[in-house]
């Protein structure tokens, strides 16, 4: 499994320390929450709803030079429009490499 | 250029922000994290630049951009490409990032915007003609007599020395005045709510604070014109 990294991040901030901390800290508190957003809406059959949280985090895999996942995630979204969920499993344990990630930041 | 930023997520309009302070010829006035705000913001202030998410919970990027009256020049900000053709529709978007959003790929979104210009056209003149006692309402367009439906009819705006009639279908522009139109409506079913604005009362969605929503327009309520709005609704 690919490993996230914050290349995408150090790029962007520029050598600007500040601004890379306080966005490590926006990402840190907005994917669990979507984390637990898309976990719900699986757990109530809401697919619909779960793909929008899918097409969130689809954005953070790649915040995350996660290429692969993210890849997985346009595939899974347009399945979940339609109603499968047989990538869940899968996904999951992609969000809990991203969320175990976030945890050493 | 005075620029805003419109996007559901957090992380997204912190990138935006960090690019757009890379540029001294953008000025970062606000951001929102919902179309609704932004569309009240815009209503009250003179804004050049949109950075805008196509995908937000319940009003997409598209539908804001169809809303605005007099769109400012427009970015379209987004995780996929599926909408860059429908995007391009629009004379008001200029450009169409892909996030994560690189600040090469950025510079050259500034360039776009610098060198695009937009034309709004102006759609037709003359004055309209009514038969009320039908639920007709007769525009001249261009020396053609237009029927329009008095039901169909959601929005009325002043604009300068010409009303824009929005209906469920399309606009239209007519060389008129607010004053004029007004005495060819209903009362029963026309408001003017604001010395800009006559909404027709049955087509509130809801009314928040300072404003009512009418299917994607927040249009603004004066404070002259609130009691008699509120005398009207039936209030439980």
């Amino acid at each position: 499994m690919e490993q996230p990294n914050l290349n995408y991040i150090k790029e962007l901030a520029g050598g600007d320390k500040e601004f890379e901390l306080n966005f490590i800290q926006i990402l840190k508190n907005e994917l669990p929450v979507e984390v637990e957003q898309y976990s719900n809406y699986i757990l109530n059959d809401e697919l619909e709803l779960a793909s929008t949280v899918v097409h969130k985090l689809k954005h953070k895999f790649n915040i995350l030079s996660m290429e692969n996942a993210y890849s997985y995630a346009v595939k899974y979204e347009e399945e979940l429009k339609q109603g499968i969920t047989e990538m869940d499993s899968e996904f999951k344990l992609i969000l809990n490499q991203v969320l175990e990630y976030l945890t050493t930041l | 250029m005075n620029c805003i930023i419109v996007d559901d997520e957090a992380t997204a309009r912190a990138i935006v922000e960090k690019l757009c302070n890379q540029f001294s010829e953008l000025d970062l006035i606000d951001q929102f994290d919902n179309a609704i705000d932004a569309i009240k913001f815009l209503n009250q202030h003179q804004i050049d630049v949109i950075f805008l998410d196509i995908h937000m919970p319940g009003f997409s990027g598209i539908d804001f951009v169809q809303t605005l009256k007099n769109p400012p020049k427009i970015v379209l900000t987004t995780s996929d490409t599926d909408f860059a053709i429908a995007a391009y529709e629009y004379e008001a978007i200029v450009d169409y990032l892909v996030k994560p959003i690189s600040a090469d790929r950025f510079e050259k979104s500034i360039q776009k915007i610098k060198n695009t210009s937009i034309h709004i056209p102006v759609e037709s003149n003359l004055n309209p003609r009514s038969d009320a006692t039908n639920g007709d309402l007769y525009i001249n367009i261009d020396r053609r007599l237009i029927k329009l439906k008095l039901h169909e009819i959601l929005i009325i705006e002043a604009q300068g020395d010409y009303i824009v009639i929005k209906t469920t279908k399309t606009n239209y522009r007519v060389h008129t005045t607010l004053k004029k139109i007004k005495e060819k409506l209903p009362n029963k079913t026309f408001l003017q709510i604001h010395r800009s604005y006559i909404i027709n009362f049955t087509k509130i969605i809801d009314i928040e604070d300072n404003s009512v929503l009418i299917e994607k327009s927040v249009i603004p309520i004066s404070r002259s014109n609130r009691p008699e709005l509120m005398r009207r609704l039936n209030l439980l």
